[in-house]
C-alpha cells in the first residue's frame, strides 16, 4: 500500500514546495497592494526562460543561477514600476485588469522570443540526480525542495518579524494610508516586496522545471493559479498560511493524479474512473469550498469591512 | 451592431440623435449585407466580420455583468464552453454521429435539434449553470469573486474533457460536422451560393442579444445594477434586493456568453474544451476594457478592431518585410502580438476610460450639454 502512494507523495510535496515559493509573492503583494498579480505566475515562467537562454549562451551554472534569480527580481521590480505603480490611485479593478494586461505581454513576448516551441531546461547537476527512496526511484530535487524551500521561508520570516523593513512591511499591510503618514517610504517597501517575491518565484522556477524539464509561454498560468489559491486557502497576507496551503494542495493534486492506481492496488475498485483529469481542478474546487466555508482562510486574520 | 438607448424611453417620442443612430446601425447591417454578395467569400473581411460579431456579444455580455453590475467575474470562458458543446452535442446531424463519435459509439444522443433551438438551449444550459454556481460565489467581494468564477470556469473545463461524459461531450476530442455559419448560405440545386447570408446571421443574433442586453440595462433592473456598482450598502438601503439582482445579472450574462459560445462553435467549425481557457476570458475583458467599461458601443467597436487588429491588419508584422533592399528588423512570427499587447497596455495604463468611456453610440450625435455625460455618473 505505502509503497503505492509514496512516490505521489513524494512528488506532492516536492510539487507543493514549488507552489510554496510561489505563493509567497502573491500573498505579500496582496497584502501590501490587496492586488492579485496575475502577472507572477509568468514572471515565474520568464524565470524558466531565462535560464534556458542564459545556460544555451555557455554560462557555467555558478554563473547562470545567481544571473536567473537577480534579473527575475529586478523584472518583478520594473512590472511593479511601469505598470501598477501609475494606477496606485485607481480603483481595484484598474490594477488587475493591468496585472492581466502584463500578464498577456509577458506571454506573447516569451512566445515571440521562443517562437512558441518548448524549451528544454538544462538539467542541473546533482538535483536532476536519481535518487532511491525504499522502492521508490525519484530525482534529488523531490529531496531539496521541501528542505529549501523552509530554509527560504524561515529567513523570510525572519526578514518580516525582526528587521526595519520587514516591520514597515507589516505596517502597510495593516493601514496602507496610516503608515504613509507615519512617514514609510511606500514606493520603497512595495518594491521590496516585489523583488522578495520574484526572487522566490525564481528560486521555485528553477526547483520545478527541472522536474518538468520543458518551458513554454504558457506554463506559468497554471502553476501560477493554483499558488494563489494556496494563498487564499492558507490566508491571504500570511506567509506561513501560504506554505501550509501550498504542500496541501501539491499533496492532494498529486493523489488525486494516482487515485485511479492506488484505489485498484488497494483492492477497493477494479476500474480506472479518469479522477486524473480532475487534478486541476480539485485545486479550485477546493478554493470555493474554502471562499464559502472560512474566507479568511486556514490563518488569515479577520477583517472588518467598513462602510 | 450598436443598438445603444434604442429603448431608453419608450414612451417618450425619440430624440434626433438616436434616429442617427438606428440609421447608423441600419446602414452597416445594409453595408454588411451588401459586401458579402459583392466581395468573394474568402475574404479576410468576413472572418473579421463573423468572429468580431460573436466576440461583441460576448463582450457586451461580460460589460453588463464587470461595467454595469460591478462584479468583477472571471467565468466567461467556462459559460462559452457550456453554450458551445450544448450547440454542438444538439446540432450534430444523426448518420455523421457515428464518425465524430468514434470512440464512444456514436455517443447516447441519437436525435438533432433545429439551429435556432440549439443556439437557445446552449444560452439555457449556460445560464442554469450560472445559477448554480452563482448561488454560493456571488456572496465573495470583488477579487475573490473574480478567482471563484475564474476556478470554475477550469472545473467545468476538466468536466467536460472528463472519459466518462465521453458519450455526450465526446471527452477530450473534437465535436465537428455541426452546422456553421456557411450553411445559411443559400444555394441553388448545383451547391451554387445565390445569396450569401453567413455573415449577416451571426450579425442579426448578436444584434438581437445585444438589443435585449440594452434594454435590460435601460430598464428599471438595469438602474438597479447601476447603483449596485455604484454604492452597494446605498442600494441596499434603497430597498433593492442585492441577491436577487446580482443572480438576474450574473445568469443574464451568462446566458449571453453561451449564446456566443455556441457562435464562437460555428464561427470554429469544431469544438475542443481545451481551446476554453482563462486566456480567452483574459481577452475578452480586455475588449471591454479597450472599449470602455459600461459601455455597450465601446464593447462592440473595440470587439472589431480587436479582432481585425490580432487577425488582419497587424498580419503583415509577422512576415519578414523589405522595404527598398533594406530588412525591416524584428518581423517574424509571434511579432504581431508583441506590439498588440504594447497596444493593450498602454490604453490600460494611458487612455483608463477606453475608446467610449461610458459614452454609447447616440451621444456621438449629441452635442455636449454644458454639464456633460459624467455628471450624471459621479
Amino acid at each position: 500500500m505505502l509503497s503505492t502512494v509514496l512516490p505521489y507523495l513524494l512528488s506532492g510535496i516536492s510539487v507543493g514546495g514549488q507552489y510554496a515559493l510561489i505563493a509567497i509573492g502573491y500573498t505579500m503583494v496582496y497584502g501590501i497592494l490587496r492586488l492579485i498579480n496575475f502577472a507572477h505566475g509568468d514572471v515565474f515562467m520568464v524565470a524558466g526562460i531565462l535560464m534556458v537562454y542564459i545556460t544555451a549562451s555557455g554560462a557555467p551554472l555558478y554563473v547562470s543561477i545567481p544571473l536567473v534569480l537577480v534579473t527575475t527580481a529586478l523584472i518583478g521590480f520594473a512590472i511593479e514600476r511601469v505598470a501598477y505603480k501609475p494606477l496606485r490611485s485607481a480603483p481595484r479593478m484598474s490594477i488587475m485588469i493591468s496585472a492581466i494586461g502584463v500578464s498577456y505581454t509577458l506571454q506573447n513576448l516569451v512566445l515571440y522570443i521562443t517562437g512558441g516551441l518548448n524549451q528544454f531546461y538544462p538539467s542541473i547537476p546533482f538535483i536532476s540526480d536519481t535518487v532511491t527512496i525504499g522502492t521508490t526511484s525519484t530525482r534529488m530535487v523531490t529531496i531539496v525542495t521541501p528542505i529549501l524551500t523552509l530554509l527560504l521561508v524561515i529567513a523570510l520570516v525572519m526578514l518580516i518579524n525582526h528587521t526595519k523593513i520587514g516591520m514597515a512591511m507589516r505596517a502597510v499591510s495593516k493601514d496602507f494610508e496610516t503608515s504613509r503618514l507615519m512617514g514609510i517610504k511606500i514606493n520603497s517597501v512595495i518594491s521590496v516586496t516585489f523583488v522578495i517575491g520574484s526572487f522566490l518565484a525564481a528560486v521555485g522556477s528553477i526547483l520545478y522545471f527541472t522536474n518538468y524539464s520543458t518551458v513554454i509561454q504558457t506554463s506559468g498560468s497554471m502553476p501560477g493559479l493554483k499558488a494563489f489559491v494556496a494563498a487564499v486557502f492558507g490566508g491571504i497576507g500570511s506567509v506561513p498560511g501560504a506554505v501550509v496551503g501550498a504542500f496541501i494542495i501539491g499533496i492532494c493534486e498529486n493523489l488525486i493524479k494516482g487515485l485511479d492506481t492506488i484505489l485498484v492496488k488497494a483492492g477497493i475498485s477494479t476500474k480506472m474512473f479518469g479522477f486524473t483529469t480532475f487534478s486541476d481542478a480539485f485545486t479550485f474546487a477546493l478554493l470555493i469550498i474554502i471562499l464559502i466555508v472560512k474566507p479568511t482562510g486556514l490563518f488569515g486574520e479577520k477583517q472588518t469591512d467598513k462602510v | 451592431m450598436n443598438t445603444a438607448s434604442l429603448t431608453a424611453k419608450p414612451r417618450k417620442k425619440l430624440d434626433r440623435a438616436t434616429v442617427i443612430a438606428i440609421g447608423v446601425i441600419f446602414a452597416i447591417y445594409a453595408l454588411a449585407f451588401v459586401l458579402e454578395q459583392v466581395i468573394p467569400s474568402t475574404s479576410m473581411l468576413f472572418t473579421v466580420l463573423k468572429k468580431g460579431a460573436t466576440y461583441a456579444l460576448v463582450a457586451v455580455s461580460m460589460n453588463l455583468l464587470n461595467g454595469f453590475t460591478g462584479l468583477f467575474s472571471l467565468g466567461q470562458a467556462g459559460f462559452m464552453l457550456i453554450g458551445a458543446y450544448t450547440y454542438a452535442v444538439f446540432t450534430i446531424p444523426v448518420a455523421q454521429r457515428m464518425s465524430v463519435y468514434q470512440y464512444y459509439n456514436g455517443g447516447v444522443i441519437q436525435f438533432t435539434l433545429p439551429v435556432l433551438v440549439a443556439i437557445a438551449l446552449a444560452g439555457v444550459f449556460a445560464a442554469l449553470f450560472a445559477f448554480l454556481i452563482g448561488l454560493p460565489v456571488l456572496r465573495l467581494k470583488s477579487d475573490y469573486l473574480a478567482i471563484a468564477t475564474l476556478g470554475f470556469a477550469e472545473i467545468i473545463r476538466a468536466i467536460f474533457q472528463w472519459d466518462k461524459l465521453g458519450v455526450v461531450t465526446n471527452g477530450s476530442n473534437l465535436l465537428r460536422l455541426f452546422p456553421t455559419f456557411n450553411d445559411f448560405n443559400i444555394k441553388d440545386a448545383s451547391g451554387n451560393v445565390t445569396l450569401h447570408l453567413s455573415t449577416l446571421i451571426p450579425f442579426l443574433i448578436a444584434g438581437v442579444c445585444i438589443l435585449f442586453i440594452v434594454m435590460l440595462i435601460n430598464s428599471s433592473y438595469g438602474r438597479a445594477f447601476k447603483a449596485i456598482r455604484d454604492d452597494e450598502t446605498a442600494a441596499e438601503a434603497m430597498g433593492i434586493n442585492l441577491p436577487r439582482h446580482k443572480m438576474i445579472a450574473f445568469c443574464t450574462s451568462s446566458f449571453f456568453a453561451g449564446v456566443g459560445g455556441a457562435m464562437l462553435a460555428m464561427y470554429q467549425n469544431s469544438v475542443q474544451a481545451k481551446y476554453f481557457t482563462t486566456s480567452m476570458t483574459y481577452e475578452i475583458l480586455l475588449i471591454v476594457v479597450i472599449g470602455g467599461i459600461g459601455s455597450v458601443t465601446g464593447s462592440c467597436i473595440s470587439s472589431f478592431l480587436f479582432v481585425a487588429c490580432s487577425e488582419w491588419w497587424l498580419r503583415f508584422l509577422d512576415q519578414e518585410q523589405t522595404i527598398n533592399g533594406w530588412q525591416v528588423p524584428l518581423l517574424r512570427n509571434g511579432f504581431r502580438l508583441v506590439v498588440f499587447s504594447l497596444i493593450i497596455m498602454a490604453v490600460v495604463l494611458f487612455f483608463r476610460k477606453g475608446i467610449m468611456g461610458t459614452r454609447e453610440l447616440p451621444d456621438l450625435f449629441r452635442r455636449r450639454k454644458p454639464s456633460g455625460k459624467g455628471g450624471a455618473k459621479a
